[in-house]
């Protein structure tokens, strides 16, 4: 015990050390970015000027009057400025357009293996005529469709839409891209069905067999390949902090994924540290990653003004990428495993605070004081809530690590809740955000009902927060009723059941939420709607004269 | 990317490279370590190994999904009562000598099953409880498993295994046989048994040896 404290307190006098040696070297600015480096995604002359392909034409013109009148009176880009940002997004359509839309039937199907999991739970004798609906392949099959087929290859399509855009260049190699998330999405169909047939590999987040991951494999590193080649051509000086994140991101993924399912490797418990190494650097070092960096670009560049500090968010970066990837430890808590490796992952899940806050202070920071632009702004909306989320969902984590903690929400509904918290709360809704600004420039269609947003908006809200609190309540007092020796262990099975039920309301109109999306993501595909102003409306030219004749009435 | 930079202004470079480095040293800590460490773990002597009828019984546990609410790691008496509960002490690594893949599980929904044999030895309870658990356990939120199972109207065959189910829950002229996945999976179950103690033992010499230490 001694000398875990020890450990503990060492690591962490250690680690605030360097963290003040990092600040005060960031004030001499010994990292010799300048906090210009923050304006990279915007043109020359565009600061201050909004931008959300997602806002109707009245939209678009009250966030700019909201968040600088003055703006609007001048010119933003230049002729070539506009001529190279549209052909960064032209260069990506395609490629992106397939991704996203993959990711919007994944989501669809996921959604209703998690609903239909989450009934079982309380309803065990409902639809138990077909095997691969039990409950043991469902609720697995939820989870990959979730995190192979929703948010990765939204995130993937979200970062290639946002390469050249960072990059101030034509995305390059996107044919490779465009296989990659082809070979992806056979993938996670093929795991799919192994699951429901019984070929599973019996670990969490890793259940699809190996012969089918390396289509995963090879299309991840497919996918990550024409980052490289952009690269390569960038025309700016600074690397923006987004792509940092997506390129160790990319680079990430393919080797965890070669790594733990690499067969015949892992063996008993090893396999177990293995696993949950695995199962937390792909939340750390593939969702965060790819979250973060579209949070880090659509905040600023739909406001209008840059992050509030870019040496934080590179600090943000490698914190994350350091104390993140050790943290997978806290799964075994308790478990049969050596305790000093429990302890490093405790600590590094407390240091976590770091990175965190260097997140949460940026994010916030640019957002507080126009929290206006929120009630114009659909994509802002969807994305500062995420971000929001990405805080709460982040500070929860580094708690229940404690072993205090962690012996109660341990085996519990609590610890479910906590992974909606990451994924949907923080990462899906950036996600929903992304996809509402990207798909405008991909098809060059307006949104065609706009109302819709709203309503995919607050289904999705007001269903995961009955999903997150009910559970997190029901798992809290299963967790304390298993310690407690006297109460019979069914007694922690019944007293769930009511909050079980709420779940499975809150992931219905979660669930709702997502229909509306999806039917309104096809809409727009089939270019259904009025022709409004319509694909004028997302050049920025057009959008100034627009805002210029309102300014003048 | 202008020519004329050092090696290290590249971002690409110091991208990749500090990527690299940091996830060599997770692996390392996380992967490599346990790995080197855990690979000379020795069966404990009361542990044999599985016979193949209960291996094809753990592969119908991993292809049903029973990790998804059942753990295997009994937790020490100083963090919970599991010990209280019957389900054992706790374990040690030596215990998953065999156990590949490992099924140590992240949720207890139901019980923890690491000597669910030595608790519920009962063949036939077992068949019947994965037939309809709500037979056994009122208010148990188990899925039943009719796949595993035939209905046979009338009567059943001589080599069938009949499944008696408590007298509420059968139903006249019909009889439950259990298919070779179902009895292969209790076969499995009634394997799961650690009661044997988790160390060897200590000799007589490194007994005093210990105890000699302690005095001073």
């Amino acid at each position: 015990m001694d000398l875990t404290v020890g450990i503990l307190l060492g690591t962490f006098v250690l680690s605030v050390l360097a963290l003040f040696f990092f600040i005060w070297s960031m004030a001499k600015g010994l990292f010799g970015y300048g906090e210009s480096a923050a304006t990279v995604i915007f043109a020359s002359n565009e600061l201050g000027i909004v931008e959300d392909p997602a806002a109707t034409a009245r939209q678009q013109g009250e966030l700019q009057q909201a968040m600088d009148p003055l703006a609007a009176s001048r010119d933003s880009m230049t002729a070539a400025q506009i001529e190279t940002r549209s052909r960064a997004d032209q260069s990506t359509s395609l490629a992106v357009g397939v991704c996203l839309t993959l990711a919007v039937v994944w989501l669809v199907l996921a959604s209703f293996a998690g609903l239909i999991s989450s009934i079982k739970l309380h309803a065990p004798d409902w639809w138990v005529r077909y095997d691969w609906l039990t409950f043991g392949r469902i609720r697995p099959i939820h989870l990959s469709m979730v995190a192979y087929g929703w948010c990765s290859l939204g995130g993937i399509g979200v970062a290639l839409w946002l390469i050249p855009r960072l990059l101030k260049t034509e995305l390059v190699g996107a044919k490779y891209a465009l296989v990659g998330g082809a070979l992806w999405s056979i993938g996670v169909f093929a795991g799919t069905v192994a699951i429901g047939t019984g070929h599973s590999d019996g670990l969490e987040w890793l259940e699809f067999p190996w012969q089918i991951d390396i289509l995963l494999v090879i299309g991840g590193a497919l996918v990550g390949f024409p980052l490289w080649l952009t690269l390569l051509q960038r025309k700016v000086e600074h690397l923006y902090v987004s792509v940092w994140y997506i390129g160790a991101g990319l680079l990430w993924f393919p080797i965890l994924f070669l790594i733990a399912n690499w067969p015949g490797l892992h063996f008993g418990v090893q396999q177990a540290t293995m696993n949950w190494w695995f199962g937390h650097n792909v939340l750390g070092l593939w969702f965060t990653p790819l979250g973060l960096a579209a949070a880090y670009y659509f905040i600023p560049k739909v406001i209008g003004k840059p992050i509030h500090s870019y040496n934080l968010s590179l600090l943000g970066f490698w914190s994350l990428a350091f104390f993140y990837s050790q943290v997978g430890g806290h799964h075994l808590i308790g478990g049969p495993v050596p305790s000093w490796l429990i302890t490093i992952s405790i600590v590094q899940s407390m240091m976590m605070v770091i990175p965190v806050f260097a997140v949460a202070v940026n994010q916030h920071m640019t957002v507080l004081g126009n929290f206006r632009a929120l009630i114009y702004s659909p994509t802002l909306r969807f994305v500062v809530l995420g971000a929001m989320m990405y805080t709460a969902a982040s500070v929860q984590g580094s708690l229940e690590a404690l072993r205090s903690v962690n012996t109660v929400t341990h085996f519990t509904h609590y610890t479910v809740a906590h992974a909606h918290l990451g994924l949907y709360g923080f990462f899906s809704m950036v996600m929903f955000g992304s996809v509402y600004f990207i798909m405008p420039r991909v098809m060059n269609w307006e949104w065609p009902f706009p109302r819709l947003i709203s309503l995919h908006f607050w289904l999705a809200l007001v269903g995961f927060s009955i999903y997150f609190i009910w559970l997190s309540i029901g798992g809290w007092l299963q967790g304390l009723a298993m310690l407690d020796e006297k109460t019979p262990f069914m007694q922690s099975v019944a007293l769930t059941l009511p909050y079980l039920q709420a779940r499975s309301i809150g992931g219905g109109l979660m669930t709702l939420g997502h229909l509306v999306f999806a039917a309104h993501f096809f809409a727009m595909g089939w270019k259904f709607g009025p022709k409004r102003l319509g694909a004028a409306l997302l050049e920025p030219s057009m959008l100034l004269r627009l805002t210029r004749k309102k300014v003048a009435a | 990317m202008s020519a004329g930079k050092s090696f290290w202004d590249m971002d690409e470079l110091r991208l990749v490279i500090g990527a690299m480095v940091i996830l060599s040293g997770a692996t390392g800590v996380l992967v490599v370590l346990p790995y080197q460490l855990l690979e000379n773990v020795k069966p404990p002597a009361g542990l044999k190994p599985y016979t193949n009828e209960q291996l094809v019984g753990r592969q119908t546990y991993i292809a049903n999904g029973c990790v998804y609410c059942h753990s295997q790691q009994p937790r020490d008496i100083k963090q919970a009562p599991d010990f209280a509960r019957g389900w054992g002490r706790a374990s040690v690594a030596g215990d998953y000598a065999y156990d590949t893949p490992h099924l140590l599980g992240t949720m207890r929904t139901g019980p923890d099953l690491l000597n669910i044999g030595a608790r519920q030895p009962s063949k036939d309870w077992h068949l019947g409880h994965l037939y309809q658990p709500r037979a056994y356990t009122p208010g148990s939120i188990m899925p039943p498993y009719p796949h595993l199972f035939e209905i046979r109207k009338g009567q059943a065959q001589v080599d069938d295994t009949v499944v008696n189910l408590p007298p509420a829950f059968a139903k006249p002229g019909e009889v439950v046989v259990a298919k070779p996945e179902a009895l292969a999976l209790v076969a499995y179950l009634l394997a799961l048994d650690r009661t044997y103690p988790a160390l060897p033992p200590l000799p007589k010499t490194a007994n005093s040896a210990e105890a000699a230490k302690q005095k001073r």
